[in-house]
C-alpha cells in the first residue's frame, strides 16, 4: 500500500460516480479541493491538478463496516487499531465500528474515551461498541448515556449472547431513552443448544465426527430478540445471520417493525458447511457456516432488503489459535481486506444484483443503521472515497493480507473486484 | 504391492483393493503369530512412534506388539491430558519428535481430525489410532478381517452396529469400510445418541433392538458410558438395558446364531449382558488378535520397501 498526502487539487478523472445515497449512478469526474468534494459530473478544475485516470473504475463512498474486532486493549498480538485500519484500507473501508470483547471490555466511558483517542491517530474512522453489561457478564447494565457522550455509537456483548431475557428487555428498554436510534446488538445463539458444538449439524459434521448446533439455536434466540424489541419499542440489530430460518423471523417482524435491522458476512455468503470437510479451522467461526440452503436465502435476503447489509466481523486470531485442531481452535476469521471481492463475486457475478444495490449494502446501508452522515457525495464534504475495478479478476493470497492475523479462508479464493484507492481522513492510499 | 495412500487416515473413500490387500495381509500375519518365534524381521531398521495423547489400553498394546513382531523400533509417547488442554504445543510437540528421524506416528487423540492435521505437519507415514469422534480405522479393518474368519465372505454380510453411535468412532469407521465391502448395515440405538442424517451414508436405522437382533448375522456392540446420563441423553442404564441391551433372552428369542462383537472396553450388564460376551458366539477376543495381525499389515503395507525419499 503506497500513501501519500491528499493533493491540493485531486480530480477522479472518467469514473463512473455511484452516489448510494441518492441511488444513482453517472459518468463523469469528481474534482475534490483541498480534501474536500468541489464538484462532481461535469468539473472545471486547475490543469495542474493530480489525476487519477477512473475510466471502467467505480468511485463511490468508502466503505463502511458495522462489526470488526480490533483487539485492542489486550490482545495486541492479533490486531490493534493501527493494524486494523491498514486491513480497512485494503478492503476499501473508510470507516468501522468496533466491537468491545476486547481486554478489559469495553463498558465504560472511560474506555470508550481510550478508543476514541486512540482512533484520532488512526487513518480512519472508528467508532466503538459499548458493551451491553459489565464485563459483558449479562448481569450488570453499563452507563449508557456516558458512553454515547464519549463517542459509543451502539451496545453490544459481542459474541456472549445475553441470555437473561429481562437483561435483555432492560438493556432494550434502557436504551430506547436516548436520541440516535441507538441499536442493541446481540449474538444470537442460544447456547444450550449450542451445547459446545464446533459447527453447524448436518451430514457434515456426522461425517467429521464434529459437534454440530442446529439453525434453530440461532433462530429462537431471533426470534425471542425481536419480540423483546418490539415489546419494549426499541431498536435491535441481528448481526451475521446465518441460518435461513432466522431471515424469515426477521422479514415477518420487519413487516409490521421497522426498528429492526439485520447484517450478514461475506463468509456466511461465500462458504457452506461442506467446505469444513478438511477441517479447516480457518472457517470455524460462531455462528457456524450453515448449508447451501441457507446461504442460498441469505443472498436472497440481502436482494429483498430483508438483511440491510454487509458486515465482515473481522476477527484475528493468531496462527498458534487457528492451528491446534478444530475443537480447540478459536471462533472467528479475518474478512476487511476480502470483502468487497468475495461479496462482488457472489452478489454481482453469480447473483445477478446490481452495482448500486451491491455499494449500498457496504456504504449507505451500514452508515444508516449507525446514524453516519449519508450524503458523503455533496460538495463541501471531507473526501472520504474509494476507487474500485469491479471487473479485476484476482487471486487471494496471503500477500493482500494487512491485518497482523493471516486466518482467512479466503487465501486461495479467486475473487472479482478489487479495491485501487481507498481516500480518507486527507490521504490517498493506494492498494 | 503398495498401498494407493501413503497414510492411513480414515475408511471414509479408502480404496476396496487396499482394504482387500490389508486384509489379505492379516491373515498371513496370523499364522505367524501361531508360530513358537513370532517375530519376523520385515520393518528392521524402521523407527515408529506411538503418539497417544488420549489413554489407551488396548489399542496402544495391540500396535506395540504389532511393531515388535515386525522388528520395527517404536517409542511411545504419552501426553497427560492437563498439558492437552495447551493445544498449540501439539505442532511443536509432532514437529520436535520427527526430526529425530521417525518413519511413521500412529497418533491417538481426542480431537476429530487431528491425525489428518498431522499429515501437514510431519513427512512421516501416519496411521490413525483413534481421533475424537471421528474414525478408527484400524479397528474397523481388524473387525472385517475377523468377521471375514469367522464367514468367509463380507459382500452382503448383515451387520447391526448397536449403542451410542454419536460419540464412537468405531461406528463411522465401520459404516464405510463394510460399505465399500458391500456388507449391508443397520444402526440400532438411542435416538439422542444418533448422530444426524447417518442414513445418507448408504444405511438404516432401526430402533428396535429385537429386529435388528433377528435381521443380522452379526452385531458389533459399542460401549455406553455412564455420563451419557448427565447430558439428559438416556435416563439409566435400566432404561437402556430394556431398550437396547443385548441380553441372554434377546439372543434366545430372536437369534440363536447371532455373532457378537465388541471393540471394548465392555461394560458387562450394561449393553451386553457378560454370559453374552463369553459364550462362543461372541468373537470378542477374536477380535483383539486380529487386531495384532491387522496392524501388522497396515504398518507393514505402508512402511515396507520405502525408503522415506519416496514414501
Amino acid at each position: 500500500m503506497q500513501t501519500e498526502k491528499i493533493n491540493k487539487n485531486l480530480v477522479l478523472k472518467n469514473a463512473k460516480i455511484i452516489d448510494p445515497f441518492k441511488s444513482t449512478e453517472i459518468n463523469g469526474d469528481i474534482y475534490i479541493k483541498e480534501g474536500k468534494i468541489n464538484s462532481i459530473g461535469k468539473a472545471t478544475y486547475p490543469s495542474s491538478s493530480k489525476i487519477i485516470d477512473c475510466t471502467d473504475r467505480i468511485v463511490t463512498h468508502g466503505f463502511c463496516d458495522i462489526h470488526v474486532h480490533f483487539r485492542e486493549p489486550g490482545e495486541e498480538y492479533k490486531e490493534d487499531l493501527n493494524s486494523g485500519s491498514q486491513a480497512a484500507l485494503a478492503g476499501g473501508f473508510t470507516r468501522v465500528c468496533t466491537m468491545p470483547n476486547t481486554s478489559p471490555a469495553i463498558d465504560s466511558p472511560e474506555l470508550i474515551r481510550y478508543i476514541i483517542n486512540r482512533s484520532n491517530e488512526c487513518p480512519i474512522y472508528i467508532h466503538p461498541i459499548g458493551a451491553v453489561t459489565k464485563s459483558q457478564k449479562g448481569k450488570e447494565l453499563t452507563e449508557m448515556k456516558a458512553m454515547l457522550n464519549e463517542g459509543a455509537v451502539a451496545f453490544s456483548d459481542d459474541g456472549v449472547p445475553i441470555e437473561n431475557s429481562t437483561v435483555l428487555r432492560n438493556a432494550l428498554s434502557y436504551s430506547s431513552m436516548f436520541h440516535g436510534n441507538i441499536k442493541i446488538i446481540n449474538h444470537a445463539e442460544d447456547l444450550t443448544l449450542k451445547n459446545s458444538s464446533v459447527m453447524n449439524e448436518g451430514i457434515t459434521s456426522t461425517k467429521l465426527g464434529l459437534k454440530g448446533s442446529p439453525d434453530i439455536t440461532e433462530s429462537n434466540m431471533v426470534l425471542r430478540d425481536l419480540e423483546i424489541a418490539k415489546f419494549t419499542n426499541s431498536h435491535i440489530h441481528v448481526p451475521h445471520v446465518s441460518a435461513g430460518k432466522s431471515v424469515k423471523h426477521i422479514n415477518s417482524v420487519k413487516k409490521d417493525y421497522d426498528k429492526v435491522t439485520a447484517e450478514v458476512t461475506p463468509h456466511h455468503l461465500f462458504f457452506s458447511d461442506e467446505d469444513l470437510q478438511n477441517y479447516n479451522t480457518n472457517l470455524k467461526v460462531a455462528p457456524p457456516i450453515r448449508t447451501r440452503d441457507d446461504r442460498k436465502i441469505l443472498i436472497n435476503a440481502l436482494k429483498d432488503g430483508i438483511i440491510d447489509c454487509i458486515a465482515t466481523d473481522h476477527a484475528p486470531h493468531a496462527l498458534e489459535e487457528k492451528e491446534c485442531g478444530f475443537n480447540c481452535a478459536s471462533f472467528g476469521m479475518i474478512g476487511l481486506e476480502s470483502c468487497y471481492g468475495a461479496v462482488n463475486k457472489i452478489l454481482f457475478q453469480e447473483n445477478n444484483l446490481n452495482t448500486v444495490s451491491l455499494i449500498k449494502l457496504m456504504t449507505s446501508n451500514p452508515r444508516k443503521i449507525m446514524g453516519f452522515e449519508n450524503d458523503l457525495l455533496s460538495k463541501g464534504m471531507d473526501a472520504e472515497l474509494v476507487i474500485l475495478d469491479p471487473k479485476e479478476k484476482w487471486k487471494f493470497t496471503e500477500k493482500n493480507i494487512y491485518s497482523k492475523s493471516k486466518n482467512s479462508p479466503f487465501i486461495g479464493e479467486d475473487l472479482l473486484g478489487k479495491v485501487k484507492y481507498t481516500i480518507v481522513k486527507g490521504l490517498i492510499n493506494k492498494i | 504391492m503398495q498401498l494407493k495412500n501413503k497414510h492411513l487416515i480414515g475408511l471414509e473413500g479408502y480404496p476396496k483393493q487396499d482394504i482387500d490387500e490389508i486384509i489379505e495381509t492379516a491373515f498371513s500375519f496370523k499364522e505367524v503369530l501361531d508360530r513358537p518365534i513370532k517375530k519376523v524381521p520385515s520393518l528392521q531398521g524402521k523407527t515408529i512412534v506411538n503418539l497417544f495423547f488420549e489413554n489407551s489400553t488396548r489399542t496402544r498394546i495391540s500396535f506395540e506388539l504389532a511393531e515388535k513382531r515386525l522388528s520395527a523400533d517404536s517409542i511411545n509417547f504419552s501426553a497427560s491430558s492437563s498439558s492437552l488442554n495447551k493445544g498449540e504445543t501439539f505442532k511443536d510437540t509432532v514437529k520436535n519428535i520427527e526430526s529425530m528421524k521417525i518413519d511413521a506416528a500412529v497418533i491417538r487423540h481426542p480431537f476429530p481430525g487431528s491425525a489428518l492435521m498431522l499429515t501437514n505437519y510431519i513427512d512421516s507415514v501416519v496411521i490413525n489410532a483413534g481421533d475424537g469422534t471421528h474414525e478408527h480405522p484400524t479397528q474397523a479393518l481388524l473387525d472385517i478381517v475377523s468377521l471375514k474368519e469367522k464367514f468367509g465372505y463380507i459382500k452382503n454380510l448383515k451387520i447391526g452396529i448397536i449403542g451410542d453411535i454419536a460419540h464412537s468412532r468405531v461406528a463411522l469407521s465401520n459404516i464405510y469400510g463394510l460399505k465399500t465391502l458391500g456388507a449391508k448395515v443397520v444402526l440400532c440405538g438411542p435416538s439422542t445418541l444418533m448422530p444426524v442424517r447417518i442414513e445418507e451414508l448408504g444405511l438404516t436405522v432401526n430402533n428396535n433392538i429385537d429386529e435388528v437382533i433377528e435381521w443380522a448375522d452379526a452385531i458389533n456392540v459399542l460401549r455406553i458410558q455412564r455420563e451419557r446420563m448427565n447430558n439428559a441423553l438416556i435416563p439409566s442404564v435400566r432404561e437402556y438395558r430394556r431398550l437396547f441391551g443385548i441380553t441372554q433372552s434377546r439372543i434366545e428369542k430372536h437369534n440363536s446364531e447371532l455373532v457378537i462383537m465388541h471393540p471394548g472396553p465392555m461394560n458387562r450388564w450394561v449393553e451386553i449382558d457378560s454370559n453374552v460376551a463369553d459364550s462362543d458366539q461372541a468373537i470378542i477376543l477374536d477380535q483383539v488378535l486380529n487386531g495384532v495381525a491387522t496392524r501388522m499389515a497396515i504398518l507393514y503395507l505402508l512402511l515396507s520397501g520405502k525408503t522415506k525419499k519416496d514414501s
